[in-house]
């Protein structure tokens, strides 16, 4: 379940996706990302979340290593024939450091719609809501 | 887009004059739109925005132009040409490629009639469906060694060719004779090259599809009977692209020339817009890989077209299936132009627009010299695609530059909302077109009704003398990751 106050959606972009992540921190936001990035191509409630894959990523600023860490988990989906399910973040300044649970791509079970080719800088923006929420988006090509 | 906004020059041709709107502050050529007023209208704010903006990047040449097929892309329009001059100060833009790079489509004809297939039809349809590997998670038979990698990233359709998968007629027909020179397998990270390592032959997802199609209607007898075509007669479309080391390559670029440009001395309308002065090290390191990138495509569809060529001969063992044209719709390349009476070379980018050189052509192979390139014209699952050919034009539109498909209208979440996978392939099996698809919600996504008229589209690039419309294509069979 998604931790209070958190949660995740999809942005319409003509031929493309966006995704959105919501969360009390950055690091939550990050996390809620990182599911709409896998409701993408299944239902993220269909994955197991059994095989831990551990990830980290730098970058200049904020929103560019919001995109990496999404470019990360496009890239362990493709190599390893993955899907991830669960996803814990930390980020310390511009410093990620996360872990993401997932299992074998399934066909007859996930039925993926679409591959990910990559998360772009389209609409790209990691910030505080007036809620004080934080608010972590991009469209992704799809 | 608010026309109000723009000049019309003709009836297809539109500009945005520098300096005529505050989003046109700073453009350093016009802004030329190739469209009818009915596709200008329909298009986003946004394409405006996208073509003034890369209007404003440094070493541009002539003019911004939009295809008829203009849509809201990765700072570059999907649909958008632009040429630089390294000695202006040009830059390359990795966005202005785009993540699929050297995406794009090739045509095989089979010396099969319509009917001639029509009994075997679901045999081969599902033939096709077993044997090409589609979708999210497929993997193809090859496994390259880190040495058979480089090779094929420096050889292209050549090393697919030189290991058994096709011959030598392929290449003559494929652009840059297969090969893509100056490619730099040094200058691709271990990263795209890991996503690579099962991935050759694979068709991939989204709007990629490998289609069987009939030719429906032929515009240009003549041209139609250079390229092999006639009523009725059945040809295999396969589109797609670098797959995952593309996919890499554009993703690791992008940040690069971003973080970048400032050093540069580039300010970036759009971070999407990043790119690299054509003469830095960014920008021949991104040129290097972006040719490999190239060569990974065209292998790719190489052996595709064996894997077809294998499921015919097991199902219908009297055709042949020699390859019309090979056309890539997401490229740079260094090509020479003629500007303002001068020829110059120049590096073309294409995002979404496929290249349409007229007749007479230095770089067309002997067969196709007289009458021009085929240019390929992918459409939507289950509507039509259309070959067209490249004009002799007394000026060059666009540095001969043709759209390259329909463009999505709606949102895959929308279309989604709107049908279900399973009626979409039942209706379109009404018509008579078997869809073969591992996902219904992707089947849903890519619903034909999803997709802008490709006819409006194609009708727009003959009109405005982009091309010429040689014949259509209706689906029978099609294949979608």
């Amino acid at each position: 379940m998604a931790p209070v106050g958190s949660q995740w959606e999809h942005f319409a972009h003509g031929a493309d996706i966006g995704v959105r992540g919501i969360g009390r921190t950055p690091a939550q936001a990050f996390e809620q990302a990182a599911l709409a990035l896998t409701a993408v191509i299944t239902d993220p409630a269909t994955v197991a979340a059994n095989t831990p894959v551990d990830i980290a990523c730098e970058a200049p600023d904020l929103e560019l290593l919001l995109a990496d860490w999404l470019n990360a988990l496009v890239y362990e989906m493709q190599v390893r024939k993955m899907l991830f399910g669960r996803f814990e973040v930390s980020i310390d300044g511009t410093r990620l450091a996360a872990r993401a649970w997932g299992e074998p791509v399934d066909i007859a079970r996930h039925r993926p719609a679409v591959e990910v080719k990559g998360a772009t800088y389209t609409q790209l923006a990691v910030r505080q809501l007036d809620d004080g929420r934080w608010l972590a988006q991009c469209v992704v090509d799809v | 887009m608010d026309i109000s906004k723009l000049a019309r020059r003709s009836d297809n041709e539109w500009v945005i004059e520098p300096d005529s709107d505050p989003r046109a502050q700073g453009m350093r050529v016009p802004g030329v739109i190739y469209a009818t007023e009915a596709l200008v209208r329909e298009m986003d704010e946004k394409v405006y925005e996208q073509v003034a903006n890369v209007a404003k990047l440094p070493g541009i040449v002539a003019a911004s132009y939009a295809m008829p097929d203009a849509h809201w892309g990765y700072g570059f329009p999907i649909g958008g040409v632009a040429a630089f001059d390294p000695d202006e100060g040009g830059v390359v833009s990795a966005g202005g490629v785009g993540f699929d790079i050297s995406c794009g489509v090739r045509c095989l004809l089979t010396g099969l009639k319509s009917a001639d297939v029509e009994a075997r039809k679901t045999l081969l349809a599902d033939a096709l469906y077993a044997r090409i590997p589609a979708g999210v998670g497929s993997t193809g038979a090859i496994r390259l060694s880190s040495t058979e990698m480089d090779s094929m990233l420096a050889g292209g359709a050549r090393w697919a060719v030189d290991r058994g998968y096709g011959s030598e007629a392929d290449l003559e027909r494929t652009e840059e004779r297969g090969c893509m020179r100056g490619a730099r397998p040094e200058a691709v990270s271990e990263h795209a090259k890991k996503r690579q390592r099962d991935e050759m032959g694979t068709l991939g997802s989204g709007n990629h599809y490998l289609e069987v199609q009939r030719v429906a209607q032929v515009y240009d007898e003549r041209i139609a009977r250079a390229f092999g075509l006639a009523v009725d007669d059945v040809v295999v479309s396969i589109h797609c692209g670098s797959r995952g080391l593309g996919h890499q390559i554009g993703t690791e670029f992008l940040k690069s020339m971003a973080v970048e440009a400032k050093q540069h001395g580039i300010a970036l309308p759009d971070r999407e817009l990043a790119c690299a002065p054509l003469n830095s090290a960014t920008g021949q390191s991104y040129l290097g890989a972006m040719r490999a990138a190239i060569n990974c495509a065209l292998a790719n569809r190489q052996i595709l077209t064996h894997l077809t060529r294998g499921v015919f001969a097991d199902i219908l063992p009297a055709a042949r299936l020699p390859l019309l044209y090979d056309v890539s719709h997401n490229t740079c390349k260094v090509e020479e132009h003629v500007v303002d009476g001068r020829a110059r070379k120049l590096y073309v980018h294409r995002k979404g627009a496929t290249r349409a050189f007229g007749p007479g052509h230095p770089d067309l192979p002997a067969a196709l010299r007289e009458v021009g390139q085929p240019v390929l014209i992918g459409g939507s699952m289950g509507t039509c695609s259309y070959v067209l050919v490249g004009v002799d034009a007394p000026v060059e539109r666009a540095f001969a530059s043709a759209c390259h498909g329909a463009g999505r209208s709606m949102s895959r979440h929308e279309a989604t909302r709107r049908w279900q996978g399973r009626q979409v392939v039942d209706e379109l099996a009404g018509r008579g077109v078997l869809i073969r698809s591992p996902s219904m919600r992707g089947v849903a996504e890519e619903a034909p009704g999803a997709y802008k008229d490709v006819t409006a589209v194609v009708d727009a690039a003959d009109a405005a003398g982009l091309a010429r419309k040689v014949a259509r294509l209706d689906p029978i069979i099609c294949i979608k990751g």
